[in-house]
């Protein structure tokens, strides 16, 4: 099989393209490695608590239900780590801190984890972005960082 | 009419018009007359959805159908339905033009009606409120039994031709076997196998995961495996959607360009490359999920990149036969063949249609790059981004792909003038504007955190409310002046096609497509030309795809959950009350945030 000339170099820019496009994703998955975590069910994650492990380190144990988040309100000190760890106690809702990339979906019997550092202060919402039954549109949470005169 | 088939050249399809068999004429006239009329319905919730997003309406409910109603009938419609619908009929056209045979008449019937009744089915539960769970119904959200048996019929039913036609298709190869199979036919064969292989898996998770569970008879499900189970089915979805478009691409558009198509092995590749790795990239779909290590989540990642080589290879291919066509025509210079289309030409109404598509597409491909990409992902999954992408894409060159064949198949085979011709060659450019409109700012809005499938006009888009958000006002203000837009080209197609309808004939009806000839028309290369390798080797990375993803959604949840409906947190009560069922809520939750 001869190949046309023009097709040959296509080809080889798609092939040089799509190389490209992974070579970036895996240089930004060794970067920042922010993907959700698959954690194996485990019924301590099931009920909603922040603890907070050392000055810089903090665990949120975030439960969704038709329609809110437990907890409601995150308080964390500017510059923490925040591991969340997050699971459903109904129908499948999304956790979305759009600032902070921070995008899980929680579901029922799953646990789901990603941790981000919060490096500046402010209000960020948690939006429920997984359709979730009439009350989805009424659904969000904040974390508050250092500076609770922001609210 | 049967004896005109096998031609005595046997390099060479004899490619005349055919008469349709006036019972294949009927079903076809309905196939593309029903979700045409359901579109209606399709469109104005549509158009419902962005004002309520603009915050325009601060309702749940207009003029009795719900907000998530509506968005179920909008993605069910049109994405399911018409899109099913359409495949069918474009699909028994193509095979009967090409390999001058007609289906069987009882198949096709079988088919029909299994289409309609299961779309009749599903058409009650939505409308009648039960089945409020949007086409992707994840569970344990729960819909009425008959949506989830609606859809399977509908589905099942779709794949009857798909047998028919591997019979005429073995049937023409035994009496040709030195001929290359058109690309045409090999097209919709790829096409309906990567459906059929794919809605296995819809199959099983509707029938035996779901249903026992939708009607008390399981208390509990496992919701992972569920949405694997859906991903599996609901990227294929996107090919199938995309398919019948690429065949309508490669085939007419060179010729309906006034040139020919640049290279005919080209899209045999593409075929293939889809067939074996169209399926196997589903769990892109849930890169944010839990119960998925991410190492599956980085094979899949790269799985689907792979995907966009036979989309490469088009976007060149159909670039260098429509530049051809232009510079048939006189044009100079590297892009001047642009200048040289036959953009607003009525007898060629068709080229307007997919040469607006195809321009749709390129920002539906660039966006789906984002998608596709694990650690982006991560930044719009689930926001308003994502129905900006795929507008591009399914309301882009499938839908434009649609509704130009439609007009087309039923125009020339009924022997009717065009009602409004002018205007039918506008439709499509008066859409596309709409849609960059539209897309751009679901986009924007999407990387601002706007999410998708929300009501915001309730909450976040209405000023009186704790929640609202004054950023997205721009944003969902550009998606609506854009939706409204495509709403009025949407029902504009309406009223042309429906009023094509009513005309009265002024010719004999053909069964005819502006076939393009081949520029280079390479030999026949057995491998190119066979379905088994490439079926083996979808197999075999369907495997290695999916086993893994399939052990960790089985083996990394806990409890299965019970079922919930859409309005309240409490489970619904199964007869066999199990342990899973209580989750320690007793009474509906407000939703204040403390
Ligand atoms: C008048 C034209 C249209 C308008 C104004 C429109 C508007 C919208 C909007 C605003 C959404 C997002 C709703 C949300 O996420 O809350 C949406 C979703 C969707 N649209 Fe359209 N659309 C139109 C035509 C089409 C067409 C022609 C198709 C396919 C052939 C289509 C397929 C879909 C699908 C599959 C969804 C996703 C449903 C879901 O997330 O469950 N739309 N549409
Ligand atoms: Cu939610
Ligand atoms: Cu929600």
């Amino acid at each position: 099989m001869q190949i046309d000339r023009f097709e040959k170099r296509v080809l080889m820019i798609s092939g040089a393209l799509v190389a490209v496009f992974i070579f970036s994703m895996l240089y930004a998955r060794s970067k920042y490695n922010d993907l959700p975590a698959c954690i194996p069910f485990n019924k301590t994650y099931t009920e909603p608590k922040v603890t907070k492990l050392d000055d810089k380190t903090y665990q949120v144990f975030a439960v969704a239900q038709m329609w809110q988040f437990q907890p409601a309100q995150i308080y964390i000190p500017v510059g923490s780590d925040v591991d969340f760890y997050l699971t459903s106690k109904d129908v499948v809702h999304g956790f979305f801190i759009s600032e902070k990339n921070v995008n899980m979906m929680a579901v029922y019997g799953n646990i789901n984890k990603q941790t981000v550092k919060f490096d500046k202060p402010g209000v960020y919402k948690i939006t429920c972005h997984e359709y979730c039954g009439t009350g989805h549109q009424n659904m969000q949470a904040e974390v508050i960082v250092n500076d609770p005169a922001a609210r | 009419m049967m004896t005109e088939n096998t031609n005595a050249n046997q390099n060479a399809l004899s490619l005349g018009d055919w008469q349709l068999s006036p019972w294949l004429k009927r079903i076809i006239y309905w196939e593309l007359g029903i979700p045409l009329a359901l579109l209606s319905i399709g469109i104005y919730h549509g158009l419902m959805q962005v004002i309520y997003r603009a915050g325009v309406l601060h309702q749940s409910a207009f003029a009795g159908l719900d907000y998530y109603q509506g968005l179920t009938l909008h993605g069910v419609i049109n994405a399911i339905v018409l899109t099913t619908f359409f495949a069918v009929a474009f699909g028994h056209a193509t095979i009967t033009f090409y390999l001058k045979r007609e289906p069987t008449k009882t198949l096709t019937l079988l088919s029909f009606w299994f289409m309609v009744i299961g779309t009749l089915m599903a058409a009650w539960a939505m409308l009648s409120g039960k089945a409020s769970v949007l086409y992707t119904f994840y569970p344990p959200l729960k819909g009425h039994p008959l949506f989830y048996l609606g859809t399977a019929l509908l589905i099942v039913g779709s794949w009857f031709p798909l047998f028919d036609w591997s019979r005429l298709y073995r049937q023409w190869k035994r009496e040709n076997p030195e001929t290359k199979t058109p690309l045409a036919v090999l097209g919709t064969l790829v096409n309906f196998i990567i459906w059929f292989v794919c809605t296995l898996a819809v199959a099983y998770e509707v029938l035996v995961v779901i249903l026992p569970w939708a009607l008390g008879y399981k208390p509990t499900v496992n919701v992972t495996l569920a949405r694997t189970l859906f991903w599996f089915f609901g990227h294929a979805l996107v090919y199938f959607w995309l398919l019948p478009a690429y065949v309508m691409y490669y085939n007419f558009l060179p010729k309906l360009a006034g040139g020919k198509l640049y290279s005919d092995m080209a899209g045999r590749i593409a075929a293939f490359l889809f067939l074996i790795y169209s399926v196997p990239v589903g769990v892109h779909h849930q890169f944010s999920d839990p119960s998925i290590t991410k190492g599956i989540k980085l094979f899949q990642s790269i799985l689907t990149f792979g995907v966009t080589i036979p989309s490469f290879i088009t976007a060149f291919t159909i670039a260098a036969s429509l530049e051809y066509a232009g510079r048939k025509r006189g044009a100079k210079g590297l892009l001047g063949f642009f200048t040289k289309l036959p953009y607003l030409d009525t007898d060629r109404y068709l080229f307007a249609y997919l040469i607006c598509g195809l321009f749709l597409f390129i920002f539906g491909g660039l966006t789906g790059i984002v998608n596709a990409s694990s650690e982006l992902n991560n930044t719009i999954h689930n926001s308003a981004w994502i129905p900006g992408h795929f507008h591009m894409t399914v309301a882009g060159p499938v839908f434009l792909g649609i509704i130009g064949m439609s007009l087309y198949l039923y125009q020339t085979t009924s022997g009717k003038k065009l009602f409004m011709s002018k205007v039918a060659v506008i439709i499509p450019y008066l859409w596309v504007i709409g849609i960059l409109i539209f897309s751009t700012g679901l986009s924007w809005g999407g990387l601002i955190g706007e999410p998708r499938r929300t009501n915001l006009g309730l909450t976040y888009l209405n000023p009186k409310s704790e929640l609202f958000t004054p950023e997205w006002v721009p944003t969902t203000m550009l998606g609506l002046l854009g939706g409204i837009i495509m709403f009025i080209a949407g029902i504009m197609f309406l009223v042309v096609f429906f009023g094509t309808m009513l005309k009265k004939r002024s010719a004999e009806g053909m069964l005819t497509f502006p076939v393009s000839e081949a520029l280079h028309d390479e030999k026949r290369i057995p491998l190119f030309d066979k379905f088994k390798p490439w079926l083996a080797a979808m197999a075999v990375i369907l495997v290695i795809a999916y086993v893994p993803a399939f052990v960790d959604a089985t083996k990394n949840p806990g409890p299965g959950a019970p079922r919930f409906t859409p309005d309240n947190p409490v489970p619904v009560q199964t007869e066999q009350p199990s342990a899973t069922t209580t989750t320690g809520l007793t009474k509906p939750l407000s939703f204040n945030k403390n």
